[in-house]
């Protein structure tokens, strides 16, 4: 470094020199951006209000036949429907025999699912074996499935809850296998330096392990589970509110239709949040 | 050695990679003596996790054998307490049930060996801690845990390998001090890999420095400062002397560290 060299450039005089600014003419500076908050109360409010915003606008649209009311019903009559639904049919044997074969895929589904995820930390030959048949199930649409599962198993509960258990077993068991292969190595070298054997090892260390992964798809699969019970249904079914549905459908009774659609929505919401709850419970109690 | 409490007899371990052979630990061999406290120390990749995991059970060796109390242990696990670096806490069991798993694997019923248990995390700093979760502990807590799982194992021989690699250096000196406690009550033999050179002369009764890949000792120290230690022996003549001796070795092989 010369001084020579360095004098070619013109220097800055110290304390009165400024660099020519981009940011002409003066930088504005930003405030921190502070997101609005809405209060609980208001929120409910607006959402309130989305809801009869809606369903008057529907109203409304259907008297004054903006939208043709064969086609699209209205709420007024839907909630005539819906009261007759509840007093005169057998809603209760309909709504009972979804929510039964639902629960019971989706119990069944989980359960054998979980334990063939597990099944495969037993022998790596088998998993490897096994492995391709799995994802080659899970790529088949089990809902096109459907009229088969109906052959075999009748039109009774039976195929209902086999369209229940084939929409959620592979889910299940895809899922505990990935966490069957996440157990981390360490820990299973820890359990082996103390002289555990496979089972001790299963047992005290795997299935804790995969035991959040196997809740993870507990909420997904009672979705599932009450589509595959639903589709049962409308395939051939004597009860159950897909039946109920699809019969609406087919005799033009579209408030009926919206009626099951309704009860139907309703249910899945219970059930989720009994799930999530479920969940939650498991978790506290039994992962931490 | 009729004697030794752990002898290795030219143990060896030879990987092949992508088809060519490649030896881990050349013909290793030493004994230990009851009740001492050995550290390992040598640049990354000198084998001494391989050599822990040998001597664990948890990896066969190509050649060689492990002897404890003279007889054959070779391939056979759970009869050395190892620790590895990584504390390895389960987080769904609270700070006493992890520290009885290893007791449990064993058979033993989990309430008696949390009977056994709970006076030794009174009594080893983990007192009003034994129901918390491991999340809930610091770093050297967490050790502590994890250690105090493998001494609890009953057997005679403990290997630990760099449990204080990862805690901060005041932690870290905090915690040789209650390791040397620890083992003072236990009366274990103790085999310490390291790092750190001021570490291995601080706790241990001998010092086994190995190579770099092929893995084998290249000197065995013996460190004769009295006990109890004080941190300030750090500052005598014969710790310096030590110190300066393994460094020599290991600067001997600074190129492969740095790699």
């Amino acid at each position: 470094m010369t001084t020579s060299h360095i004098s070619a450039v013109p220097r800055p005089r110290v304390g009165r020199f400024r660099f020519p600014s981009v940011f002409a003419p003066r930088p504005a500076f930003r405030r921190l951006p502070v997101p609005k908050k809405w209060s609980q109360r208001r929120i409910v409010a607006v959402q309130i209000a989305v809801v009869v915003a809606a369903l008057g606008g529907w109203e409304i649209a259907a008297l004054l036949t903006w939208i043709d009311p064969f086609f699209w019903s209205q709420p007024s009559k839907i909630w005539q429907t819906g009261k007759i639904f509840f007093t005169q049919g057998d809603a209760f044997t309909d709504i009972f025999f979804t929510l039964r074969a639902t629960v019971l895929g989706f119990v069944i589904g989980t359960f054998a699912g979980s334990a063939l995820g597990l099944s495969f930390w037993w022998s790596r030959n088998y998993a490897a074996v096994a492995q391709p048949f799995v994802v080659c199930f899970e790529s088949i649409p089990k809902l096109a499935l459907a009229p088969l599962v109906i052959l075999v198993f009748g039109i009774g509960l039976t195929s209902k809850v086999a369209m229940a258990v084939a929409l959620t077993l592979v889910v299940s068991t895809l899922t505990t296998y990935a966490g069957v292969q996440a157990v981390d190595p360490d820990s299973e070298k820890l359990f082996y330096s103390l002289g555990a054997s496979r089972m001790q090892l299963f047992r005290k260390l795997v299935i804790p392990a995969v035991l959040p992964w196997t809740l993870s798809v507990l909420r997904v699969n009672i979705g599932l589970a009450l589509t595959g019970a639903i589709v049962g249904e409308f395939i051939s079914s004597q009860h159950g509110l897909g039946r109920e549905i699809l019969y609406a459908g087919q005799t033009y009774d579209i408030a009926l239709v919206w009626v099951a659609v309704l009860v139907l929505s309703f249910f899945a919401m219970l059930m989720y949040v009994a799930v999530a709850w479920l969940e939650k419970w498991l978790r506290k109690g039994v992962v931490r | 050695m009729p004697s030794a409490k752990l002898e290795v007899r030219s143990l060896a371990m030879q990987f092949s990679t992508s088809g060519a052979d490649v030896a881990a630990l050349t013909p290793v061999s030493f004994g230990l003596s009851e009740g001492s406290f050995v550290s390992v120390i040598g640049p990354s990749g000198c084998g001494k996790s391989t050599l822990f995991n040998i001597i664990a059970g948890l990896q066969p060796p190509t050649g060689g054998a492990v002897l404890i109390d003279g007889e054959d242990a070779t391939g056979t696990i759970g009869r050395v307490g190892y620790m590895l670096q990584k504390d390895l806490l389960l987080p769904w069991r609270t700070v006493l049930d992890n520290v009885v798993l290893g007791m449990e694997i064993k058979g033993v019923s989990r309430q008696r060996a949390r009977a056994t248990a709970l006076p030794y995390l009174q009594r080893y700093g983990l007192g009003g801690f034994e129901d918390r979760y491991p999340r809930e502990l610091s770093g050297g807590m967490r050790q502590r845990a994890a250690l105090l799982r493998t001494l609890l194992l009953d057997t005679d021989i403990v290997l630990l390998d760099e449990p204080f690699g990862a805690l901060d250096a005041q932690t870290r000196s905090a915690m040789q001090e209650w390791l040397l406690q620890i083992w003072a009550d236990f009366r274990k033999t103790v085999v310490f890999v390291t790092h750190d050179v001021e570490e291995a002369v601080f706790l241990s009764d001998e010092i086994l420095v190995m190579s770099p890949r092929p893995g084998r000792v290249v000197d065995r120290l013996t460190v004769t400062l009295p006990r109890p230690r004080a941190r300030s022996v750090a500052n005598s003549a014969d710790f310096i002397s030590l110190k300066e001796r393994c460094l020599a070795h290991l600067g001997h092989v600074t190129p492969e560290m740095a790699a």
